[in-house]
């Protein structure tokens, strides 16, 4: 922290820093406050299980839950084995200026900012249209996997950088293969920036609505496979916000249930970072 | 870093296998990015070939029945609505995140960015429905009819101050203590330090935290179609309903055929074009950032 000088210059631009440092506060309570003081109201264990009626503005969100969950499921499923796979290249096998490398990377740090909606326009046409899936949880599933590969894969890359070189050598110098470093001494070490990277693409699979509204489409009933249509919670959000009349008070019960279990997400994935720097002080220490 | 890619020393049969199979994930995933940009073109190409690029800025209007489709005013929609985002939440991103660094004490500035990183995580429809409840009714209020460029604004610098302050927060941390000990030893005052010194230092890393706040302003869907009244046109003040790119295509998609879906994406293709242009942008400057810590 500075000392603070002396002058009209000086206290107006005190001012300002905490007025708006204030003003983010003051929204972000306001939003969370209003999500609080008008879905709180709504919330029961039989909103949760029951499935909605009247277009939604009466009974609950199971199926969503369960749509939800089968998306993002399949989403994890699939990019969690490519997003390790890369990982675990990039880190182990390429420098910073090996020319294949830095072309992926370049490539992933792009593909991080592709508005989601684009992700939708793509999902449709490759796994909608082009692979025959329709509108599906498999296809929501699978455009969502595109999106997250990119977090996935620079969390998991950073946390095998983060491990001592010492280890390899002292792998190598037993006589282990490359292959038996990576899955017995790497790996493990590695695990718990490969939960976080995964907790956070659930996180942001989850929170994803536009990418889902023409891959994985609207239908509010129980799916009974991957390839029925299943409406995330976050599409039931908007319908109901946006087309039906009189359906906020349900549109903001699932929006404080789909907040929840964000910040729960969240909360653990910071709660394994924390643990896991602690635990990689210790030797220094 | 285990070995390279041609190590003789490996003779293992199950290392060249793994080495294939994590060559072969990584391909999968380098290419994705192609296979978007490929997609969209494919999609796009009977829009260009039929209609022509022309059309998209000199047809009377946007009425995909009559095959008229002028994509010009849905372009103004995303440009205001991102720069008006931009030029709220970049003073007041940039200053919560001096905030944060250098005004709050310890027991304040820790919870405090614990609140801006929640912001990052609440989903963009939560936005648009804290948008349509709150937001359009008090603007409707003060001037009719309420669903305007001006709440597209406001929930879409909200939804990007946390990008901007986390970056902008980033980068700050990274200034070398020594360079503020000696402004202090000159007798500077507080915020002469921030503007003669720090600000100046860290304008590589606020302009990527700018940059990645203007990319996902673009980008951005959900809450912009919840409260920006989705009328086809030029906004001539702040209070018209104005319709994006984005939310042209979430709400025309879904019955699209022909043509029509194919111009769709072809605004899809503009949109990824003015993402990526930004994130190129972004991320080279956090590279040369980098490059300048290690001299």
């Amino acid at each position: 922290m500075l000392t603070p000088g002396k002058g009209l210059q000086e206290q107006v631009s005190t001012w300002m820093v905490w007025g708006s440092a204030i003003l983010l506060a003051l929204s972000v309570l306001g939003l969370l406050g209003d999500l609080l003081w008008h879905g709180w109201a709504q919330l029961s264990w039989s909103f949760l299980i029951a499935p909605p009626q009247n277009a939604g503005r009466e009974g609950g969100i199971g199926p969503m839950l369960v749509s939800t969950s089968l998306i993002v499921g399949l989403c994890m499923a699939v990019a969690l084995p490519i997003g390790l796979g890369t990982a675990i290249f990039l880190a182990e096998y390429t420098q910073k200026d090996h020319r294949f490398g830095r072309l992926i990377r370049g490539s992933l740090d792009v593909l991080a900012g592709v508005p989601s909606i684009v992700f939708g326009l793509f999902g449709n046409a490759l796994f909608c249209q082009a692979l025959g899936l329709g509108f599906s949880i498999l296809s929501g599933g699978l455009t969502l996997a595109c999106m997250v590969l990119p977090i996935v894969i620079r969390t998991t890359e950073e946390s095998f950088r983060a491990i001592a070189s010492e280890q390899r050598l002292a792998a190598a110098a037993l006589g282990c293969s490359t292959t038996t470093t990576i899955s017995a001494i790497l790996l493990p070490a590695a695990l718990p920036g490969l939960l976080v990277g995964t907790i956070l693409g659930l996180g942001r699979a989850m929170a994803e609505t536009a990418a889902l509204i023409f891959t994985s489409g609207y239908v509010d009933r129980m799916p009974e496979s991957l390839l029925d249509s299943g409406r995330a919670l976050s599409i039931h959000i908007y319908d109901l916000a946006m087309n039906v009349a009189g359906g906020n008070p349900n549109a903001y019960a699932t929006a404080l249930v789909l907040v929840g279990l964000l910040l729960l997400i969240n909360l653990f994935a910071s709660w394994i970072a924390e643990q896991w720097t602690t635990l990689h002080q210790l030797p220094n220490s | 870093m285990i070995s390279s890619s041609n190590n003789i020393l490996s003779h293992f049969h199950s290392d060249r296998f793994l080495l294939w199979s994590l060559r072969f994930l990584a391909l999968i995933a380098g290419s994705l990015l192609v296979l978007i940009v490929l997609f969209l073109l494919h999609e796009s190409l009977p829009a260009f070939q039929h209609i022509g690029l022309r059309s998209f800025f000199a047809d009377e209007g946007w009425y995909p029945s009559e095959e008229l489709y002028l994509l010009t005013p849905m372009l103004w929609g995303t440009i205001w609505a991102t720069l008006g985002s931009i030029m709220l939440a970049a003073p007041l991103g940039i200053s919560s995140a001096v905030c944060i660094q250098y005004y709050a004490p310890p027991f304040l500035a820790k919870p405090y960015r614990r609140l801006v990183e929640l912001l990052a995580g609440i989903p963009s429809v939560v936005f648009g429905l804290w948008g349509l409840v709150v937001l359009v009714p008090l603007i409707a209020r003060w001037q009719p009819p309420g669903p305007s460029l001006l709440a597209g604004i406001l929930v879409l610098s909200v939804m990007i101050l946390p990008t901007i302050t986390l970056v902008t927060l980033a980068s700050l941390a990274h200034i070398p203590a020594s360079s503020i000990h000696s402004a202090t030893a000159l007798g500077l005052g507080r915020w002469a330090i921030i503007q003669r010194v720090i600000l100046p230092t860290a304008k590589a890393g606020i302009f990527t935290g700018i940059f990645l706040g203007v990319a996902r302003a673009l980008g951005e869907t959900m809450a912009i179609l919840m409260v920006c009244g989705n009328v086809v046109q030029a906004p001539s003040t702040l209070f018209d309903p104005i319709r994006t790119l984005t939310a042209n295509i979430a709400l025309e998609m879904a019955y699209a055929l022909g043509n029509h879906r194919s111009t769709l994406f072809v605004s899809g293709l503009f949109l990824m074009v003015m993402v990526v242009v930004f994130v190129i942008m972004a991320e080279g400057l956090r590279h040369r950032e980098a490059h300048a810590d290690t001299r």
